[in-house]
């Protein structure tokens, strides 16, 4: 039976969904932000944008859709967070507007700038966007300050007519003060260069890139592994937000997302299988030489891990936008969501989905038969 | 009703909303109608083998290529700036307003970024059909992104398919179709989407133009122009149809848009439409004395016929929209704002104390309340309006801004006429004058865009959604400072990169297409040979 709790959860599990391909998609940010670093001259920065430039649009598409899919689905969450934590998701655009021109500005000729202002775009935009995406995801588990009160909109209410009102007057600069969220966004940053550089392993027809690539893999491996870690243990084994399910009324849990684990098994399966994924793509990497494949199971494991993280932010009766300062206006799956009809028109448009993911499959096959060097930049038509 | 808002806060959101769009919309025509022209390009190619079609195609992929980058980051800026400085509108609307924004994402953007990769990178690593079927999936791609923004703004104007929530406090969509298939909707995406061919036309027309005049890429220009100016001319005739269906669609769902649009502040039947005027500056009050004229030509009765097809209609004026008592079209008698204004608090009322009963669990008094709420809710959005004139847009920006886009709409039409009939008789190159009048004529076109928008969006101040809920409640509680700092840094942004746009597309313009490399001029004349 297809009921409005089903479809509020089903469209929690699509949001996930593009969560984790967003995360994973990240490692065009990624490979952003090491620009300067893993390259040694122009020609190998000149292989690096074009590798990553032939992805950004994914990652663009799906974070415009992950935004448009907040707002169709779960409108309250769009107008209280984008509105509140104004100056997180202002940095975010700024970041991903100045990469949607910079690769196709840098290096042609008359771009005013020069090619090192629209590169050092690319880094900020790799650097920044990864980090503040983080932190934007860790106040799911952390909690923002604010509060909702539709009737503000009769204006009869004493703060005007607005609906959400943001208490911090830092505008979402604040989560900036919590380090449990500095630990998500830092560990989003190193993940997101992890999987540049196994996809650098992966795709590039370049002998010392691919070897520099290798030694990145662990440079950046090894704090992903530690900041994601710690925001793993402390959220754990931190209180969450619980929903009553009869009356809505929100209260402190006591390990409510470990509890979350505990109770959701096939979540946690998946989850650790994410996890392993990551790790083993990671290792198997920097141990064998001759192994290529570590964005497969890294970039799998990434979609799974992120996606279950945010399934247990909102499923199993959890408030996965959690106010602390008026524990009743935290956004949950029931107070947030669009309309039971509306959902309905939302699943069925979903149905397409996997006919986006098939022709998506296609198009990167088509033009990923063959790895990527430094001939083929001549020889493509089109390079950047 | 103290609304507690900051009018410069306001002020400001609105500021950066308007100068975020019109950025966008300065890149999104061409890239609507460069994607059809060079879609057209290329079949040519692929079915002719002819090279020097696939130059033609890839060169005005290049431009394409640096306007899109640029479209889709001023695109995501208006996507997210509903949630950041509106709110009010994401809550109150966002049931509805929120779906076409994301079937968007899902059918149409997904579809324009995925194959633009094989467009732009698969010259080589895809077959010839399987290039051109990416090339026309971007195309298509583009143009039903175009549909569903489109679907979403014809609904602010003029909004259906939804019922008001008073549990929810917020309106709710009840008929999806009626939503995407709403005449305003199917008028505004062609209007748009063609007035971007016309853009776009105008734009390879005057390029052209530009080679003849130097002599440089004869064959490349007079191939383009040709086609620029018969894609243009149709382009344009069509733009006038689907003007005439807008400004019909206008007159019934918002006829103080109309009135301002030709600055009509007493109505009348048998209305004619001013062909050129200019308004009288000393004109300071709808309910003044003063002609709204110094100059007007007028056509007969036109505008009764193009607004209600009846060359006798009535048509009301801005005094009469506020003051109300003349006949609708369905009979019954227009309200006048007081009476507007007087349902609105009626429907608020009844909104708070629909709350407060079923709080108190007063059962009778819930369905009393939600009566007099549904009674009154289709003038819910006049409790925010406190005087008359809060009611009405600004006529100068309006009425000049509609008047000038027409005339450069007519100037378009003889324009590509004149080349087109030159182009027939093989004198484009001996008509230097019309060349330059082609080059010249480009910043028109994106005015002609401009102001398009202007009309519809100004025309329908001051609501965000028509007649539910004005602009100033519809913001978010962003303090002045916050709103500004973010204008100024899009405002440097904005115009920094379009400044950087423009010099590359020079760039790209000067140096033109490539020049065909040998083996691809030995297969030209392999292949026409064969034919022969």
């Amino acid at each position: 039976m297809i009921t409005y709790s089903f479809l509020q959860h089903y469209w929690w599990f699509i949001m996930s969904t593009l969560g984790g391909l967003l995360v994973f998609l990240l490692f065009v940010q990624g490979g952003q932000s090491m620009l300067f670093s893993l390259s040694k001259n122009e020609d190998e920065k000149k292989l690096l944008i074009n590798t990553l430039g032939r992805k950004w649009e994914y990652t663009f598409t799906t974070l415009v859709t992950f935004g448009a899919a907040f707002f169709a689905a779960f409108p309250l969450f769009y107008s209280t967070s984008f509105s509140g934590a104004y100056w997180v998701w202002m940095l975010i655009l700024f970041c991903f507007v100045l990469q949607a021109v910079s690769y196709e500005f840098q290096s042609k000729p008359g771009n005013i700038f020069g090619p090192t202002t629209y590169r050092a775009f690319l880094f900020i935009n790799g650097m920044l966007g990864t980090f503040l995406l983080g932190v934007a995801v860790a106040t799911f588990f952390t909690g923002s300050e604010f509060t909702v009160n539709k009737g503000n909109i009769t204006g009869m209410g004493s703060l005007g007519l607005v609906i959400s009102q943001w208490q911090s007057p830092w505008m979402g600069l604040e989560a900036l003060a919590n380090f449990r969220n500095w630990c998500l966004g830092l560990a989003v940053l190193f993940l997101a260069r992890t999987l540049a550089s196994l996809y650098f392993v992966n795709r590039l027809n370049h002998k010392t890139l691919e070897n520099r690539s290798r030694k990145f893999v662990l440079y950046n491996g090894i704090p992903f592994i530690l900041f994601f870690l710690i925001f793993l243990i402390w959220t754990l084994v931190s209180d969450g937000f619980a929903v009553d399910p009869d009356t809505e009324v929100i209260s402190m849990s006591k390990n409510k997302y470990f509890n979350n684990f505990l109770d959701m098994p096939v979540v946690s399966i998946f989850f650790l299988l994410g996890v392993v994924g990551v790790l083993f793509g990671i290792f198997a990497t920097v141990f064998n030489p001759n192994f290529k494949k570590g964005i497969v199971f890294a970039g799998t494991g990434t979609v799974l891990t992120v996606m279950m993280l945010l399934l247990v932010a909102g499923f199993n009766n959890t408030a996965y936008y959690p106010s602390t300062i008026d524990l009743q206006s935290s956004l949950t799956l029931q107070s947030s969501s669009s309309s039971e009809f509306t959902l309905q028109v939302l699943s069925v448009v979903s149905l397409l989905l996997p006919v986006v993911v098939g022709y998506i499959i296609y198009a990167w096959r088509a033009l990923e038969k063959k790895k990527l060097g430094l001939d083929d930049l001549k020889s493509d038509g089109h390079s950047y | 009703m103290d609304l507690l808002l900051n009018s410069a806060m306001v002020n400001w959101s609105r500021a950066q909303f308007a100068m975020t769009a019109g950025y966008h919309w300065l890149f999104v025509p061409l890239t609507l109608g460069l994607a059809i022209i060079m879609s057209i390009m290329e079949s040519i190619y692929v079915k002719t083998g002819d090279e020097s079609w696939k130059r033609a195609t890839k060169f005005w992929q290049k431009i394409f290529g640096i306007n899109f980058a640029i479209g889709v980051a001023t695109g995501i800026i208006l996507e997210f700036q509903f949630g950041t400085n509106w709110s009010n509108y994401s809550w109150f609307v966002g049931d509805i307003f929120g779906a076409p924004l994301v079937i968007e994402g899902i059918v149409a953007f997904f579809l324009e970024a995925t194959f633009i990769s094989i467009m732009f990178f698969g010259w080589n690593r895809v077959s010839k059909k399987a290039h051109l079927t990416a090339t026309w999936l971007t195309t298509i791609g583009a143009t039903l992104s175009a549909y569903w923004i489109l679907v979403a703004n014809a609904w602010m104007q003029y909004p259906i398919g939804m019922e008001f929530n008073p549990d929810t406090v917020r309106n709710e969509m009840t008929d999806f179709w009626a939503l995407v298939s709403s005449s305003v909707a199917i008028n505004k995406f062609f209007h748009a989407v063609l007035s971007g061919w016309g853009v776009a036309a105008s734009f390879v027309v005057g390029i052209s133009a530009w080679y003849l005049i130097k002599k440089r890429h004869i064959d490349f220009a007079l191939k383009s122009i040709k086609m620029g100016a018969v894609f243009g001319f149709i382009s344009f005739v069509l733009l006038a149809v689907t003007g005439d269906g807008s400004a019909y669609q206008v007159s019934q769902k918002q006829p103080m848009k109309l009135a301002a649009m030709e600055g009509l502040y007493k109505g009348q039947a048998g209305a004619g439409l001013i062909a050129v005027g200019v308004l009288n500056p000393k004109k300071e009050s709808f309910d003044d004395d003063v002609n709204p004229y110094i100059f007007k030509i007028t056509i007969p009765k036109l505008l009764s016929y193009l607004g209600y097809r009846d060359l006798n209609a009535f048509v009301p004026g801005i005094k009469d929209i506020i003051y109300g008592g003349y006949k609708l079209q369905d009979g019954t008698t227009a309200l006048s704002f007081a009476e507007k204004k007087e349902r609105g608090q009626k429907a608020v009322e009844a909104l708070v104390n629909y709350k407060a009963a079923k709080e108190d669990g007063r059962i009778s008094d819930v369905e009393v309340f939600e009566k007099e709420l549904r009674d009154n809710y289709a003038y819910f959005g006049y409790s925010y309006l406190e005087n008359p004139e809060d009611n009405i847009p600004n006529v100068h920006i309006t009425f000049y801004s509609f008047h000038v886009m027409v005339i450069i709409g007519m100037y378009f039409i003889l324009l590509f006429l004149v080349i087109w009939i030159y182009g027939r008789k093989k004198k484009l190159h001996s008509s230097r004058w019309l060349l330059y009048v082609g080059l010249w004529s480009i910043p028109f076109a994106y005015l002609a865009g401009q102001l398009g928008w202007i009309v519809a969006e100004v025309g329908r101040q001051p609501w965000t959604i028509q007649d539910v809920l004005p602009v100033k409640a519809a913001v978010s509680n962003l303090g002045t400072g916050h709103v500004l700092t973010t204008f100024i840094l899009f405002a440097v942004m904005f115009t920094a990169l379009l400044v950087a746009e423009v010099t590359i597309m020079v760039k790209q313009i000067k140096k033109g297409p490539e020049e065909i490399h040998n083996d691809d001029i030995t297969k030209t004349v392999e292949s026409k040979s064969k034919e022969k």
